[in-house]
């Protein structure tokens, strides 16, 4: 939808201009100053370029609304080939979904479906991810961050911006409020991440967005007092270092069918579900140290 | 509930649209932001609310507030100390 409608405004306001010089070229001799710097730039330009150049852009409108809507097409057909929401013979065709929904809670004892087949079933895949968005942070930091390890006041002084509201008491009298609840509702979403909906990227996402929102209410000074690079690096390290491990021992056990420590559990209630709530507390470290990471180096290069 | 669902998905028809045609960048994370959470509202009524969840913290929350301190990085947020200095001059 974006090409052809912003190459059809172009052309709209862009594709009548040569026409008009050309006619103005030829009833009047006294070019404005504009035209004649651009008759200046090109002295030998004739109406045939400027055919050429008219013909090429109704080409490529033309065709670029052709390959869209031809693109538009492909997808809506696709879409109607799915099975339909909801509907009672959506799962005929589908061997694993029927065969997680039958057997997920017995084999992990997780009231919540989606977080067995994230951290359990496809729990290579989700350590996968996390060292993606740890590579990720990596890069971003070769790139964005300007200061050594030891951020020198002169430098983080340098790098603040002036005008940036400082001690805004609107803004702390939102963040009282507001940031415990963020805190508390992150959390939940974390530990809670084998009974209801959520896990350990969402409660890591909102526990990340609780951080920046710290950070932009009371300034840089306040959040690196507990979370600076160190803090960040152990953090990182630790939960990407556990995961893994707890990850292998799942593995181990499982393919050789020996007693895990972790158990069931009683359905229902928080230390069910095996490991599921050690690994959704890992994930969710990872990504909110990430997220607040990011936003930090992307607004001034260093913590 | 169906109305509710196809007022959404044409409002983020709507919003995707003019994403692309907003000149100001400012105006089109704004307009980016709320296509998100309309987005998460649909995850929901279409009874998935991991995403929903996920789609209102990361897409309406976190990476607009990295592309907002983008755009500051690229002076495109016009804030109130330059507005003054504009005034005077």
């Amino acid at each position: 939808m974006k090409k052809p409608i912003s190459a059809l405004k172009r052309f709209l306001e862009e594709g009548s201009e040569p026409l008009d010089i050309e006619m103005q070229s030829e009833l009047d001799y006294t070019p404005a100053p504009e035209e004649a710097r651009r008759g200046e730039n090109h002295p030998t330009e004739e109406p045939g370029h400027i055919k050429n150049r008219r013909t090429a852009n109704v080409l490529y409108t033309v065709s670029s609304v052709v390959l869209c809507a031809l693109m538009i097409f492909i997808l809506v057909y696709n879409v109607s080939g799915l099975p339909s929401f909801g509907g009672a013979d959506t799962l005929i065709d589908s061997e694993v979904g029927r065969f997680y929904i039958e057997n997920g809670l017995e084999d992990t004892g997780a009231t919540n479906i989606i977080t067995p087949i994230i951290l359990s079933y496809r729990g290579f895949d989700t350590l996968g991810e996390s060292h993606v968005l740890f590579i990720a942070l990596c890069s971003v930091m070769l790139l964005l961050r300007f200061a050594p390890q030891d951020a020198s006041s002169a430098l983080r002084a340098y790098a603040i911006e002036e005008d940036e509201p400082q001690d805004d008491d609107i803004l702390k009298g939102f963040g009282h409020v507001l940031l415990p609840l963020v805190f508390v509702f992150g959390l939940y979403i974390i530990f809670n991440g084998n009974l209801s909906p959520g896990g350990g990227f969402s409660g890591g996402a909102v526990l990340g967005a609780g951080f920046i929102m710290y950070l932009v209410i009371y300034g840089h000074d306040a959040a690196y007092k507990f979370f600076n690079y160190k803090t960040m690096k152990l953090v990182s390290m630790t939960a990407l270092v556990s995961y893994s491990l707890f990850k292998g021992y799942h593995f181990i056990t499982g393919y050789n069918g020996w007693e895990s420590v972790f158990s069931n559990g009683t359905v229902g209630t928080i230390f069910s579900g095996g490991m599921l709530l050690y690994l959704n507390v890992f994930v969710g470290a990872v990504v909110s140290v990430t997220m607040y990471t990011l936003f930090v180096l992307f607004r001034r290069g260093d913590f | 509930m169906e109305k509710v669902n196809a007022l959404l998905l044409i409002f983020i028809i709507v919003c995707a649209v003019s994403v692309s045609l907003t000149k100001n960048l400012l105006s089109a994370l704004i307009i980016f932001m709320s296509q998100s959470l309309a987005m998460s509202v649909v995850w929901i009524l279409l009874r998935a609310p991991d995403l929903g969840i996920t789609e209102a913290a990361v897409g309406a929350g976190v990476t607009s507030l990295l592309m907002f301190a983008a755009l500051k990085k690229l002076h495109q947020v016009r804030s109130a100390s330059n507005e003054k200095t504009d005034k005077r001059a």
